[in-house]
């Protein structure tokens, strides 16, 4: 499903990944970790498109295409979906409005007919209900007064309602308690656990993967993946830390 | 000075005018809108081209005033307000310019009497070659105490050539008033466009819903918002 081969990339000319290779097939979950500034968010943000994050060299297949010839937009429509690690705040913009003009545009660049009103907010009632995410905030600015957990939440609706190929989720489970965790955690295995779709979660610590259980555990430092293993690797850095492992 | 003379750039309330449109509707009729004490009206205005007004609020009268200026070429609003004794002028508008317009509010809201609300809400946006200005002056005259003055002005650039002018000012002779005033120019949040980008927005899209939003503050409590927003959208699209 995504191929990531020897990129590398800069951000306002510092070069942040550094021969980054990785392979991810449908129907797996993949786990990235790493201590901080090791590249973990701009890899998300260079597959999501960010203006000021630069490929130079390398390359990013995705479903067959080529991914950094896409406008983030069609990124998003070929089927890429980014968790923020903080997710941004737009007033005067209600969640609603938003999440339905999204769909549709993804649904109008892949062919499809958008959605009806009626539709869209059975859609969205039953999304925001398995996140445990109560819908009168959702008629609300999107994020603007959202807790760090609810805006975590919240992004899950958003994937729930767009329904991605591939969800890359930076460090969704910062600002979870561990009530919302295990409810973020139980809504990405209901809406991303499939045959034809995959994961990859970036993430700091071992617990939210105690509720999505990776295939592949990676360690990515100084710009690339410097080892890969099964689910134990993640308790080994853990228990041992990044700078004993890798 | 004669009232019928064309004004020049020297003019305060003009330095920021398109001269050569306004010479061609010179001289602009003053209208009068006069509230008789404690009467409440509202009033929207739309793509109005070059208007005068002189709003005159007896006691206690109360008028809400929205306006979206989008033109045609050169679009001026030009007001006086006179508040009486508790009185209340709410005042919203909304500017969209696209290229080669130039659009703008000129107001000077004079408290005349005490305890009289005036709140003044713009909202500009600028594209291309355009621009969009605000001259506002809150007068608080001796012995108008309890004044309560906002002035919210706010304008988002979204190209190079674009410009705004923004100039609030405050005038006051009187001791017990509560004035306020914000002024920013800006441009669209990067960061909010990728990630409504990273939606599935296209680019022009996620403007739009985002200058909308923009917009629609100067509208809050219009008695025809809907409408008003409706139309700034349509004019929006037209921009963008």
């Amino acid at each position: 499903m995504l191929k990531i081969e020897n990129l590398h990339a800069t951000v306002a000319d510092k070069p942040i990944l550094k021969g980054l290779s990785l392979s991810i097939n449908a129907g797996e979950v993949h786990a990235i970790m790493g201590p901080n500034g090791a590249g973990k968010s701009t890899l998300s943000y260079v597959l999501g498109g960010r203006p000021g994050y630069e490929v130079t060299e390398g390359s990013v297949t995705f479903m067959g295409q080529d991914l950094l010839a896409l406008e983030p937009h069609e990124r998003a429509a070929a089927g890429l979906f980014l968790g923020f690690q903080y997710p941004v705040e737009i007033p005067g913009v209600s969640f609603v409005q938003f999440m339905r003009e999204s769909a549709n545009a993804q649904r109008k660049g892949r062919g499809e007919p958008p959605l009806s009103g009626g539709d869209f907010l059975k859609l969205a009632r039953e999304k925001a209900a398995l996140l445990k995410m109560d819908m009168e905030m959702l008629k609300r600015p999107v994020n603007v007064g959202f807790s760090g957990g609810e805006k975590k939440r919240a992004e899950m609706v958003q994937m729930g309602i767009l329904n991605p190929s591939l969800a890359v989720l930076d460090e969704t489970d910062s600002g979870l308690d561990i009530d919302a965790l295990r409810v973020v955690g139980e809504g990405i295995n209901a809406t991303m656990r499939a045959n034809d779709k995959a994961v990859l979660l970036i993430t700091h610590y071992q617990r939210l993967l105690d509720y999505v259980q990776p295939d592949f555990v990676h360690v990515l430092a100084g710009g690339r993946i410097v080892r890969t293993g099964g689910p134990e690797l993640a308790h080994e850095l853990e228990e041992h830390g990044y700078e004993a492992v890798a | 000075m004669t009232a019928l003379a064309l004004p020049t750039r020297k003019d305060e309330d003009f330095r920021y005018a398109d001269l050569a449109a306004l010479e061609r509707v010179w001289p602009v009729a003053i209208e009068t809108i006069a509230l008789a004490e404690g009467e409440h009206r509202a009033l929207s205005m739309v793509n109005l081209g070059v208007r005068e007004l002189v709003i005159v609020l007896a006691p206690g009268a109360s008028l809400d005033l929205h306006v979206l200026n989008a033109g045609p070429d050169y679009g001026r609003l030009a007001l006086r307000a006179e508040l009486g004794t508790g009185s209340r002028f709410n005042f919203g508008a909304a500017q969209l310019a696209g290229s080669g317009q130039v659009l703008e509010v000129v107001t000077e809201v004079q408290h005349l009497g005490p305890d009289a609300v005036s709140q003044q809400t713009v909202r500009s946006v600028a594209g291309g070659s355009s621009s969009v200005n605000y001259l506002g002056k809150v007068h608080v005259a001796k012995g108008a105490d309890g004044t309560d003055g906002s002035q919210s002005v706010r304008a988002m650039l979204l190209d190079r050539q674009s410009a705004a002018n923004a100039k609030p000012e405050l005038e006051i002779h009187a001791d017990d008033v509560k004035c306020a005033h914000g002024c920013a120019v800006g441009e669209l949040d990067k960061q909010a466009l990728f990630y409504l980008a990273q939606r599935g927005l296209p680019p022009e899209a996620a403007k739009k819903l985002m200058l909308q939003a923009f917009v629609a503050e100067a509208f809050v409590g219009a008695a025809d918002e809907e409408a008003l927003q409706a139309q700034a959208l349509a004019a929006l699209e037209v921009m963008l």
